[in-house]
């Protein structure tokens, strides 16, 4: 039998749209990067992640103007410094003194090779922070599970910038991203508290924080005591805010117990506890 | 003199004959226009990034200019014969060495001029500043640096076979300079010997291209570098060219040019 090109590439064609439709709906199966939501996620796969980490570390490289150590550099694995910031760390001269990892010229090429490099300590300000933005939603979109992307985001939108609706919403886009976040259940409270005085809305995230911490895993709790800290400290000051001493006083005795710094807090429990005797009507 | 003028023009009408720059110009237009385009937090004065962008794809693109155009020189004039009527002409083997390294590295200056044209108009137009000075500074520091990787490539194109290879060796040894050559001396402390001592002189005999790499002080607005320091980077792209230069002269002379 004889076949011509033509009935051959018709015959082919009808093959292979009987199969494209007895197999589209098994190749679903396959694989799940087509069902991602985002375009970075069906392009990358999990691959996706590393870049994530790549973009958050571009944010910390713009945030020092391009003063970073490189992979060969000592205090190249230390803590990015724009998280240590949105935390409300400020810098002393000790850290200052320990992000010099360039140290001494090693011999001459190494001191005439620091005229082409950049060799000041520099943190972004006057509103140049917005240069870090897009490093910022590049990584919340390639790894949507990172929250520090956007407490760190959000901490930049709100303080710095002045874009508080901007920085609610990233929020809740993390939050969306990751229901369970403490860290974005506190910066979200923040934002309720600090910004719109809305106190009873910050009192109600912060006390749901407390209730998620409450269910991680132990190890996580020990490892994330500084956001319970935070959540608790909180809560007391807006407690007594509110003149709610004895309910402030509540959160800061739990606060003691996972604070470095317990004195200075009882410190705080005495002068609530001073209120609460001074308000307290003297019995005839 | 003149002689030298005149491959080095034969050299520049072939670049921009080539569609190689085209290209390339092209891609870096449409990538870096894209970038600027895209919206992040509602913020038109977001620039840092696109220049980031702008300026990488420069260099990348500066450099594929300049080692593909100076590695098929020589060994496409073989090919062709056309090498043989050259030389017959009153013209020596290291003028034509000396010509094919004034075309390749004017034509790059030339594609460099354009990227950088393009470069100071896109951020311009949304900056609203013109650092000039600035970008001169870096589109010469980048010029020099080519200076010496198209010697280097001249010199690789006289010693292995094709021009194929000549690219991918100058493109593993540029870009292994510019990522680590400025690292070398740390590593080698990190290493046992004698792979400690090896690196050590690698360190030190290399050219140290990641010198001419002032893309920061450009993307962070950061200045000028102090003229002192360019001059004597110069200089020393000078001496590395010239040492490259004549490697590639003494190879050539005694080149057997009939294959």
């Amino acid at each position: 039998m004889k076949l011509s090109p033509l009935s051959l590439l018709v015959a082919l064609l009808a093959l292979a749209f009987t199969l494209a439709t007895g197999l589209a709906r098994r190749a679903d199966n396959w694989s799940n990067r087509a069902k991602s939501d985002n375009v970075f996620g069906m392009l990358f796969g999990d691959g996706r992640k590393l870049f994530a980490n790549h973009f958050f570390t571009m944010a910390d490289v713009y945030f020092h103007s391009g003063y970073y150590p490189s992979v060969f550099d000592q205090g190249a694995a230390e803590q990015k410094e724009i998280i240590a910031a949105s935390h409300g760390k400020k810098e002393t001269e000790e850290d200052e003194k320990n992000e010099n990892f360039l140290g001494k010229p090693k011999d001459w090429i190494d001191a005439f090779g620091r005229n082409f490099r950049i060799t000041q300590h520099t943190h972004l300000e006057h509103q140049n922070e917005r240069e870090m933005l897009p490093w910022l939603r590049l990584a919340a979109d390639l790894d949507p599970q990172k929250i520090e992307t956007y407490t760190v985001g959000a901490y930049f939108l709100r303080e710095h910038l002045g874009r508080l609706e901007q920085a609610e919403a990233f929020l809740r886009e993390g939050l969306r991203n990751n229901p369970d976040s403490c860290e974005i259940l506190f910066e979200l409270g923040r934002i309720f508290n600090d910004v719109h005085h809305d106190y009873d809305r910050a009192r109600n995230v912060w006390q749901l924080g407390v209730r998620k911490f409450s269910t991680l895993p132990e190890q996580r709790q020990k490892d994330d005591k500084f956001v319970y800290e935070e959540f608790v400290v909180s809560l007391s000051h807006l407690e007594r805010d509110a003149g709610n001493y004895a309910l402030a006083i509540d959160w800061l005795r739990k606060a003691q117990k996972v604070s470095p710094v317990p004195g200075a807090l009882q410190e705080q429990i005495d002068a609530l506890q001073e209120k609460i005797t001074s308000a307290t009507p003297a019995k005839p | 003199m003149n002689k030298i003028f005149a491959v080095a023009g034969v050299v520049i009408k072939e670049l921009y004959r080539r569609k190689d720059f085209y290209v390339l110009f092209v891609l870096t237009a449409v990538l870096t226009l894209a970038a600027g385009a895209v919206n992040f937090f509602h913020d038109e004065k977001i620039i840092r990034y696109v220049k980031d962008l702008c300026l990488l794809l420069i260099w990348v693109s500066a450099l594929l200019v300049a080692i593909i155009t100076t590695a098929r020189q020589i060994p496409a004039e073989r090919e062709a014969r056309t090498i043989f009527p050259l030389l017959a002409k009153p013209v020596s083997r290291a003028q034509v060495i000396a010509g094919k390294f004034l075309g390749c590295w004017l034509a790059t200056g030339v594609a460099l001029f354009i990227f950088y044209f393009f470069f100071a108009i896109i951020t311009g137009s949304r900056e609203h500043i013109w650092p000039v000075g600035v970008y001169l500074e870096a589109a010469w520091m980048q010029w020099a640096m080519l200076a010496i990787v198209i010697a280097m490539v001249l010199l690789g194109s006289i010693y292995f076979a094709a021009p194929s290879s000549t690219n991918v060796i100058s493109f593993i040894v540029v870009a292994g300079i510019l990522l680590v050559g400025g690292h070398l001396n740390a590593i080698a402390l990190s290493q046992p010997e004698p792979m400690q001592t090896v690196l050590a002189w690698v360190y030190f005999v290399i050219p140290h291209l990641e010198w001419y790499d002032l893309r920061d002080f450009v993307v962070y607005d950061l200045g000028t570098v102090p003229a002192r320091a360019v001059a004597l980077a110069t200089l020393y792209a000078a001496v590395w060219t010239g040492i490259f230069l004549l490697l590639a002269w003494f190879g050539f002379r005694r080149k057997n040019l009939t294959t």
